[in-house]
């Protein structure tokens, strides 16, 4: 199995996230450059989190006009995972790979801060390792993640079972206490009617290693079990 | 009006006489503007170069120390620290935004000049008070400039303080402190030591943006709006390629020496390298990318233009070179090469229009002020608050004033997480701890105490160093070394350049007593309040870095059931002189002492009681006393405590003084009782005192005078309030 992980320029999460594939899921990973045009090689994409080209514009929307885009888009045609995180998020939403927008935080600033997540739908290659409804936890950092989607999309998505992961409060309620960012409907993370791309605005590679979290939770690896796990068994059939 | 202030220059007359003199002619115009910025305080520390060599800077894991891009530490297996402190003072204070943030760009592109990845950044920050309009627009400007430049580049920003004071009121303080971590192997020296070599410059374009910032920052801030030219523009996502760009071609080997473009632009860069080469070099200006049409040649020489990396190679290499930078599709010139002529040759259209000897430019004639020792040092303005009635009321509103406060505002605006390695975050202890391999960590505080410092500059300095290697004994590291920051007013001002003396020889005698190495500062003069005309208080800044070898001896200040007794290290003595007590009471008093002997021997014992298990959470007790450390420790854990005010240490007798003081050598720690009688064995190897003043327990944070409950609060609506505390004056409104 090799995955990749994008570089673009003002990527920063990049080596972060080909950590936790090479030293804790001990997987074959490659950085792979934006101007690159063939993902064929690859059998699962990470775009992880940073400030390609310094969130000018609007983050992630020049991005999405790098030559990797068109080989990323004929990837997912073949249903094969791909995952955005952060301001990967962010490009596989401004490439149309994702549904939806990403806009500045209600509160008007830049939020880092640990939250707790409701795993909404687990019947998915990003999820299956968690329990339906599980509490998981993870740092957000970005200026751009109030999730939004008119209503009649945020119908189609829930009645596709799109949406993966809810910001919660404490206690496992989809309050407003608990949505950091101002989303619609506290969205954390979403799929494509598929199913085989995720995006999602907290950073599970952050929430990897117990020494990281402040209550010692790995949850953030989780996703990628979830995610190998998968492919793992499809590799095999 | 003078020739050179005619010119816009800051030159003084006896050195233009000097340069003159030297040069056996008179200097052109480009050549005085050269001198003029490689002349500043800014550049040349020519009035603070001799007393600094007081400062200790040898040590066992020191490879480099004051004077070059950046302090290097020896961390065992071929690794190495980089440290390096940089403050942008004059810029923030008239641009916020922009100042703070090409004050990170700066401090980060002295990690990588000497061949080293930034891994965290920490900050500083001094403002005057916050209910004026202007230090809030100040203070939400720093933060977001710093976030938004430290978020883009992805460097984690992980820690740091914030305080506020009326002296700051026009002239806040940006320090920034930034930590890397390299391989021996590749560390980069700012030199030019092979005549042949290519000057590569890469990066930014020049422009008109930092036109005499240097010499800007080397007086006061006299004109507002005139200045805000002086201030660079920041770009962050090119220094994010920068830094990739720049690891890339040191990787290739072909690189003999790198130089980042900082104060006084591409003028210091080339005679500091080619003044610590013991060379020459010639540049055309022909070749430089410009960004804006008819720049003369002398602003296009001291242009501090961010951003900018002056690359010395390998002669026949530039292709490799040329290649890592392509990729990132970053411009780039060779600008001149390296020569044997002991000169910093310019050269433009043809013809030459400097030249320069280069010991010359780098070695400006040492400054010596006269100093007496102020006034207000000799006169006796103490005096006691009346005991407060409401103690409740009082405590708390010790506990929630802006520079005790939480700064989750502040930081939460941080991503202090990118590069997952920041383990001990921002709130969870007076110092961060970052991960540096498996097993190995460092720490790192940064810490200023101007209010001790104004009364009291001696022991005032020496606590400052004292404090911040008390939090590195906190987490349970080892302190390896510290850099300096001293930011005073015009050193011109005989009582000024007295306490900057006094606060020198603090520091070095207390280093070098604790076998503590300094490896870099910055020294920062011409700080005043433009309304008073009065200088800041002495603000030295001191930022000590540690070693944890092995996760189990990290601690945090948060408090559990695990280790139910809470201990009280150290004497507490009725200084309050200097307190944040007495700044919100109005009151004065003498300043904390510092007993070296004491100081040395509680941080052993602390730093030894971690390292054989006896220690839950460890909290030093300074700023707000130990009501302050206390409820520090409550809100971390998410638990109350019960503590006998009674049980402490002390000669005290009231209740406000003894919960205030803010003596040294103090730390709140928890233990099991099963550890007491181990700990009496080592702290009385030791001869230092502790006693247990409470348990853990419950949701309130108490305190008891023997039978007497004097206070309690809940501690969720302790933290409730004491993390609102900025919030509500930042965001309620203007």
């Amino acid at each position: 199995m090799n995955v990749a992980i994008i570089q673009f320029p003002g990527t920063n999460c990049d080596i972060d996230t080909h950590r936790v594939f090479s030293n804790l899921l001990k997987v074959d990973v490659s950085f792979v450059w934006h101007k690159e045009n063939d993902l064929t090689n690859f059998d699962a994409v990470v775009l992880p989190g940073g400030f390609s080209y310094g969130d000018r514009l609007r983050a992630g929307v020049i991005a999405a006009h790098s030559p990797v885009i068109q080989a990323l888009k004929n990837f997912s045609l073949k249903r094969k995972p791909i995952i955005g995180i952060c301001n990967g998020f962010q490009i596989l939403v401004e490439s149309e790979l994702l549904p939806g927008a990403l806009l500045k935080n209600s509160n008007q600033k830049f939020v880092c801060k640990w939250v707790t997540l409701k795993v909404e739908n687990n019947n998915n290659i990003f999820t299956n390792y968690f329990k339906s409804n599980s509490l998981i936890r993870m740092p957000i950092a970005h200026n751009e993640g109030r999730y939004y989607v008119d209503n009649e999309k945020l119908d189609e998505l829930e009645r596709n079972n799109q949406i993966i992961l809810r910001y919660v409060n404490s206690i496992g309620n989809t309050s407003i206490q608990g949505n950091p960012n101002g989303s619609v409907s506290n969205i954390a993370a979403v799929s494509n009617v598929e199913g085989n791309v995720l995006g999602l605005m907290p950073h599970p590679e952050r929430a990897s290693e117990a020494i990281l979290s402040p209550d010692s939770s790995t949850d953030g690896i989780g996703l990628f079990y979830s995610m190998i796990h998968s492919l793992e068994v499809l590799l095999k059939k | 009006m003078s020739k050179l202030e005619s010119l816009n220059l800051s030159l003084t007359n006896s050195e233009l006489e000097y340069i003159e003199t030297y040069l056996n002619r008179q200097a052109n115009f480009v050549e005085l503007s050269m001198m003029d910025a490689q002349w500043s305080e800014h550049c040349s520390y020519k009035s603070s170069k001799s007393l600094l060599t007081l400062l200790p800077t040898k040590g066992k894991r020191v490879l480099l120390g004051p004077g070059y891009e950046a302090g290097v530490l020896d961390v065992d297996n071929g690794q190495i620290l980089t440290l390096h402190i940089e403050s942008h003072n004059h810029p923030s204070a008239i641009d916020p935004y922009g100042g703070a943030a090409t004050g990170v760009g700066g401090v980060l592109r002295d990690i990588l000049a000497i061949g080293t990845r930034p891994l965290a950044i920490l900050d500083s920050l001094r403002f005057g008070k916050l209910d004026n309009p202007n230090n809030k627009w100040l203070l939400r400007n720093v933060v977001r400039g710093i976030a938004d430049y430290g978020n883009c580049v992805g460097i984690p920003t992980v820690g740091g303080e914030v305080a506020f004071d009326d002296c700051f009121e026009t002239n806040c303080l940006v320090d920034v402190v930034c930590v890397g971590i390299g391989k021996r192997k590749n560390l980069v020296f700012s030199e030019a030591k092979n005549p042949g070599d290519v000057l590569i410059l890469l990066g930014g374009k020049t422009g008109r943006d930092g036109i005499h910032g240097s010499s800007f920052a080397s007086k006061g801030l006299d004109n507002v709006d005139s200045d805000r030219s002086a201030v660079q523009i920041p770009d962050p996502f090119t220094k994010k390629l920068i830094i990739e760009a720049t690891l890339d071609a040191l990787s290739t080997g072909f690189i003999s020496g790198l130089k980042d473009l900082g104060g006084g632009g591409l003028a210091c860069a080339l005679s500091e390298v080619s003044d610590k080469g013991n060379t020459g070099v010639e540049v055309d200006l022909n070749r430089i990318l410009l960004r804006e049409s008819n720049m003369d040649a002398s602003e296009v020489l001291i242009s501090e233009s961010q951003e900018r990396m002056l690359f010395i190679v390998k002669n026949g290499h530039e292709i490799e070179i040329s290649n890592a930078f392509a990729k990132y599709d970053l411009p780039y010139s060779i600008i001149g090469k390296v020569t044997n002529t002991k000169r910093v040759v310019v050269k433009h259209n043809g013809n030459v229009i400097a030249d320069l000897p280069t010991d010359l430019i780098a070695n400006a004639p040492l400054l010596n002020w006269p100093k007496t020792k102020p006034l207000y040092l000799d006169s006796d303005s103490s005096s006691k608050p009346d005991l407060p009635s409401d103690i409740k009321e009082t405590i708390l509103r010790v506990l929630s004033s802006p520079t005790l406060a939480s700064k989750s505002w502040i930081f939460k605006q941080y991503d202090h997480e990118v590069g997952t390695n920041t383990v001990v975050k921002p709130g969870e202890s007076g110092a961060s701890v970052l991960r540096i391999s498996k097993e190995k960590f460092i720490a790192i505080s940064v810490d200023g105490n101007p209010s001790h410092c104004f009364l009291d500059p001696y022991n005032g300095a020496a606590g400052v160093v004292a404090e911040s290697m008390r939090n590195i004994i906190s987490v349970g590291a080892e302190p390896i070394a510290m850099l300096d920051h001293l930011q005073f007013g015009n050193p011109s001002n005989p009582e000024v350049f007295w306490t900057f003396n006094e606060t020198i020889k603090a520091i070095s005698d207390f280093c070098s007593y604790a076998d503590l190495p300094c490896v870099g500062g910055k020294v920062s003069f011409y700080n005043e309040n433009v309304k008073t005309n009065k200088p800041i208080k002495p603000t030295p800044v001191i930022s000590v870095v540690g070693l944890i070898k092995g996760s189990n001896n990290i601690r945090t200040r948060k408090i559990n059931e695990l280790y139910p007794l809470i201990i009280l290290i150290g004497e507490t003595f009725d200084e309050l002189g200097g307190s944040e007590y007495y700044s919100i009471m109005n009151c004065s008093g003498s300043v904390p002492k510092l007993n070296f002997e004491i100081e040395k021997n509680t941080q052993k014992l602390v730093h030894d009681a971690i390292k054989v298990g006896l220690l839950g959470a460890v909290n030093d007790c300074s700023k707000g006393g130990m009501m302050n450390s206390l409820s520090q420790m409550c809100m971390a854990g998410n638990v109350g405590v019960t503590v006998d005010m009674s049980k402490i240490l002390t000669s005290c007798k009231r209740w406000d003084d003894i919960l205030f003081s803010e003596s040294h050598s103090r730390f709140i720690a928890t233990i099991k009782s099963e550890n007491y009688t181990n700990l009496l064995n080592i702290s009385r190897n030791y001869n230092i005192s502790f006693s247990v003043i409470g348990s853990v327990g419950g949701d309130e944070l108490r305190i008891l005078n023997n039978d007497d409950l004097i206070f309690s609060s809940d501690v969720n609506y302790l933290s409730d309030f004491v993390y609102s505390s900025i919030s509500k004056i930042m965001d309620d409104g203007i």
